[in-house]
């Protein structure tokens, strides 16, 4: 037994059929072919599936498919400069600067929240950044580069707005 | 020419465009047409004599296409996975090497142990008809820990193993290290215990096999940090498959740290099971089944002594060590507590005599093998600790009594007691850099303020050093190596000038598209967008050994260089004919091969083009193409070794430990590219501090449950756990590798445990706390202030 559900999945209208129990990683994954989105555990601690639902950042692994019914949805690979655009959005672009990756499993989950964190408190702090990404696991950086990016990527989203 | 971009330089990462899209191709990502999905039916037991597996209801069950247990793995001949080292205790007898089944034949021995492989249309449909096995088990006592393991009257795992001891190993010389303690002013004692880690690697495992009948062909892609051994020891020795009928793809992998560089069971049931059920089959392990199935590292129980003179030299170090294997030998398993332990338990220092005894054992647990550092943490761990232990009861500083031991640079190359020989090192340098780099001087003023809000602040020392590039292949195989530890690089040029190179290192983290790019770039005068590296893939890469151990930029760099080297060469011959110069008078520089002394010169991108449409070209002495390939085997290994300071500050209250302030100073010879070395050094760093402070694997005595089986119980370092760290490299060349390279991918894991636990220990010691097992939870620390029933206030 199947249920429609309709959403915006990166500024794009999207119907589905699912089956209820889908948790919105596997229809990410395996029915979207969304592979950006990962999964790196199985009790909501690693982070590593972190989406933006209606704008506001959730674990997909723990989020049943039909919750989606009506809403906007933004994975890894929506994430641009601004809609449409090819260009990477300013967090991507301050992780590269600042190797703030390594194998890059971490790295999807670890984007989403850096920019749900910067788009909530434009200025961030270092403990803000540290504390913020209590939820999202990383085993090769050390964290240490990656809250590196995180100011960098945060200052230029506000650099941006400011333009 | 173009962009050239060499060592020494910070180009932004290659790989970095598909990580940061989320277009990454992990095994997991990967989908076949009609793939089936695969799941592993485990033993909840940890020991128990396996009666008998009832199929029948789990075939009724919809969308199953197969069961498949231990007894089809006998019926169809198929061998257990080999063990890649073969160690012998001093007497020459060789360990007991019990086999270990893809799939558990009449007893389980861990819990996680495979019993059933289960095959069906979803994942869904695998799952339900796995809960439909009935698995007859006689539950018997387990046994998970050393010491009670080899206690008469422990279980015994092995009826030809007796008293669960796998090897009774030693090295050094034990009468010359008894003399000496003889003679000894002070001996100082220390027990420990090395906890149990599990990797955790943030991508699960996973595999994904196809057999294609047309071609009698088999594909395995899977989370492997070396694909080509997978395909020798499970082509070879497990599944009886001809080496040319088997592709092993390691495509991009979520992290390894050692976990990843094993032959699995899961590998091998799930290629001999594809061609069973003539479909693609993926399986992909959950977090909590990487728990009770991935290899586990650490697990030591040690027992020290160090012998020294009145004024604080050592005089000889003994140490008897108990190693956890778990339940089967592994791919490195017994090779990681004895050739990676034993000879690097003599530092940095001069310590004349040396003996270790470790006694190899079984226990009902996951299998132990190689996790980052392998082996030289565990050896580091006990020598910092009991150096800081002598010091005190002697009264001497604590960077003094190293100081007075410490091997001088000018001593290079040194020659250790046990077995190895350092070419190169400046442990004085690192010290002295980490020192300033630390403020030490004003750590008084620290722990002051500290004090002041009633909280203990403790400064720690580690200096270490490590072996990086197991090497030579004939010395590795007479400590036992049953593999060649080489590694093989093709440099590619196409008729346009653009390189393609083939290596057979793997990538999973470390940078090797950016990091190799550079090295070609350098020594080719090609445009670094111009060099592409190509990893992972056994039907695209002819041979190679892969990642573990440091050793792909100190090996696999080395092979690359070797190859471009080549590739010049044979380039030189091009543009003598070309040129009409003689050989001996062309140059190569900068991208340009010249006739000396005069303005006649070919580009690379000539040169290419003439090897590739040779019209004008000696075809009688020199053939066309522009390709050449290298292997490299190491004449030693490299020893890069440093000085890691760690601060931190203790809260009496809750006994929580915050590290405040870490420090290292790393010699890891010629940096290529920095930001990538800096990157490697946070993370080793911070999985070493993950020992000290948090992680560890526990086990339930008796019944062999696994009682931090998730990431609920087993604690991850989180970002907000460290402060900024400080590293720096101070290097001193390796001079014996072709561009002075070190390795650096493990040296944090190794300096930090000990660096931490010494500064616990330091903050501690007004108390008179001498040593704290790790981790240092806030429940073990606060157990201790408990025990220690002294007031809690500061001074
Ligand atoms: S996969 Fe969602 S938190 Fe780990
Ligand atoms: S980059 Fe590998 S887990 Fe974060």
């Amino acid at each position: 037994m199947t249920v429609q559900i309709s959403f915006t999945l990166n500024d794009r209208p999207t119907t589905v059929d699912v089956e209820p129990a889908t948790l919105v990683a596997e229809l990410l994954r395996e029915q979207l072919n969304l592979t950006g989105t990962h999964i790196g555990c199985d009790t909501s601690q690693c982070g590593a599936c972190v989406v933006h639902l209606d704008g506001l950042p959730v674990k997909s692994c723990t989020l049943l498919a039909p919750a989606l019914d009506g809403a906007t949805l933004l994975t890894i690979e929506g994430l641009r400069s601004e809609p449409g655009s090819n260009r990477m959005h300013p967090m991507q672009e301050a992780f590269r600067e600042h190797h703030g990756l390594q194998c890059g499993f971490c790295t999807p989950g670890m984007l989403m929240t850096a920019v749900a964190l910067a788009t909530e408190k434009p200025t961030l702090t270092e403990a803000d950044v540290r504390h913020g990404l209590e939820g999202n696991i990383c085993r090769c950086t050390g964290y240490q580069n990656i809250v590196v990016s995180v100011m960098a990527g945060a200052a230029a989203m506000n650099a941006a707005k400011g333009e | 020419m173009g962009n050239v971009i060499g060592i020494g330089a910070s180009p932004k990462r290659k790989e970095d465009q598909r990580f940061l899209t989320g277009r990454g191709n992990y095994v997991s990502d990967i989908k076949r047409p009609g793939m089936t999905a695969g799941v592993f039916v485990r033993s909840p037991h940890g020991h128990a004599i396996l009666r008998g597996v009832d199929k029948s209801a789990a075939l009724a069950s919809p969308g199953v296409i197969a069961v498949l247990t231990g007894d089809d793995v006998k019926t169809d001949g198929l061998g257990s996975l080999p063990c890649g080292w073969g160690i012998s205790d001093a007497k020459g007898v060789p360990m007991k090497e019990p086999p270990f089944p893809m799939l558990a034949q009449g007893k389980v021995r861990f819990v996680g142990d495979m019993v059933a492989f289960v095959i069906a249309d979803t994942p869904e449909q695998a799952n339900a008809a796995a809960e439909l096995l009935t698995v007859d088990y006689e539950v018997l006592p387990s046994v998970v820990g050393v010491l009670e393991a080899v206690r008469p009257g422990a279980p015994q795992l092995f009826d030809d193993v007796p008293n669960n001891i796998c090897c009774d190993w030693e090295l050094g010389d034990k009468a010359a290290v008894e003399t000496a303690f003889r003679k000894a002013a002070h001996v100082a004692k220390l027990s420990l215990v090395n906890n149990r880690l599990i990797g955790n690697p943030m991508e699960p495992r996973a595999a994904i096999a196809e057999y294609e009948p047309g071609t009698d062909r088999f594909t395995l892609w899977t989370t492997s940090q070396f694909p080509h051994v997978v395909r020798f020891l499970m082509g070879a020795l497990v599944l009886n498959i001809p080496q040319h009928k088997l592709r092993v793809v390691a495509p991009d992998v979520g992290g390894g740290f050692g976990v990843k560089q094993f032959h699995y069971g899961e590998e091998a049931v799930i290629t001999w099971a594809a061609k069973r059920v003539m479909r693609p089959i993926k399986w992909v392990a959950s977090r909590s089944e990487g728990y009770v199935s991935d290899r586990h590292g650490r697990d030591h129980v040690t027992e020290a002594e160090l012998a020294l003179d009145e004024t604080g030299k050592f005089l000889a170090f003994r140490v008897n060590t108990l190693a956890n294997m778990g339940g089967y030998l592994s791919t490195f398993g017994p090779n990681i507590p004895t050739n990676l332990y034993g000879p690097l338990l003599g530092g940095v220092y001069t310590t004349p005599a040396i003996y270790c005894n470790v006694k190899v054992v079984f226990t009902n647990t996951v299998p132990v093998d190689a996790y980052r550092g392998a082996g030289r943490p565990e050896a580091t761990f006990v020598l910092e600790r009991i150096v800081d232990v002598a010091a005190s009861e002697m009264g001497i500083d604590r960077v003094e009594i190293r100081r007075r031991n410490m091997i001088p640079k000018e001593a290079y190359p040194y020659q250790t007691p046990v077995l190895v020989q350092y070419d190169s090192g400046d442990p004085m340098g690192c010290l002295d850099g980490a020192l300033i780099a630390a403020d030490v001087k004003n750590f008084g003023i620290r722990k002051a303020a500290s004090a002041s809000k009633g909280k203990f602040r403790g400064l720690g020392y580690s200096t270490y050093v490590e072996a990086c590039g197991l090497a030579p292949s004939r010395f590795a195989g007479r400590l036992g190596a049953r593999g060649g530890l080489y590694e093989s690089a093709t440099v590619r040029v196409h008729p346009t000038g653009q390189v393609t190179v083939m290596i057979g290192t793997h990538n999973h983290g470390q940078g090797h598209e950016t990091t190799f790019a550079q090295i070609v770039s350098e020594k080719l005068g090609v445009s670094f967008e111009n060099v592409d590296i190509v990893f992972g893939d056994t039907d695209r890469v002819q041979f190679g050994m892969g990642t573990y151990g440091s050793r792909s930029l100190v090996v696999g760099g080395a092979a690359l260089s070797k190859a471009t080297d080549k590739v010049v060469a044979k380039g030189k011959k091009i543009a003598a004919h070309l040129l009409e110069a003689s050989e001996v008078d062309i140059q190569f520089e900068a991208g340009n091969f010249s006739v000396a002394g005069t303005d006649r010169i070919k580009s690379f991108e000539e040169i290419a083009g003439a090897a590739y449409v040779p019209h004008n070209y000696p075809l009688e002495v020199l053939e066309p193409g522009l390709e050449e390939q290298a292997y490299y085997d190491p004449v030693n290994f490299t020893y890069p070794g440093g000085c890691h300071i760690a601060e931190v500050e203790v809260d009496p209250e809750t006994g929580t430990v915050t590290l405040v302030n870490y420090t290292a100073v790393d010699d890891v010879g010629t940096v290529i590219n920095p930001m990538i070395v800096e990157g490697q050094l946070h993370g080793g760093i911070v999985q070493g501090v993950g020992q000290a402070l948090f992680e560890s694997a526990v086990y339930d005595e008796g019944s062999g449950q696994l009682l931090s089986g998730s990431l609920m119980d087993y604690c991850m370092p989180r970002a907000d756990h460290m402060p900024m760290m400080k590293v720096a490299t101070h290097s001193t060349l390796c001079t014996h590798t072709p561009m002075g390279v070190k390795g650096c991918g493990e040296v944090g894991t190794i300096g930090s445990p000990a660096a931490v636990i010494n500064a616990v220990v330091d903050a501690l010691s007004h108390l008179g706390v001498t040593h704290v097992d790790m981790p240092a939870t806030p429940n073990r620390i606060w157990r201790l202030l408990q025990n220690a029933s002294l007031p809690v206030a500061a001074e």
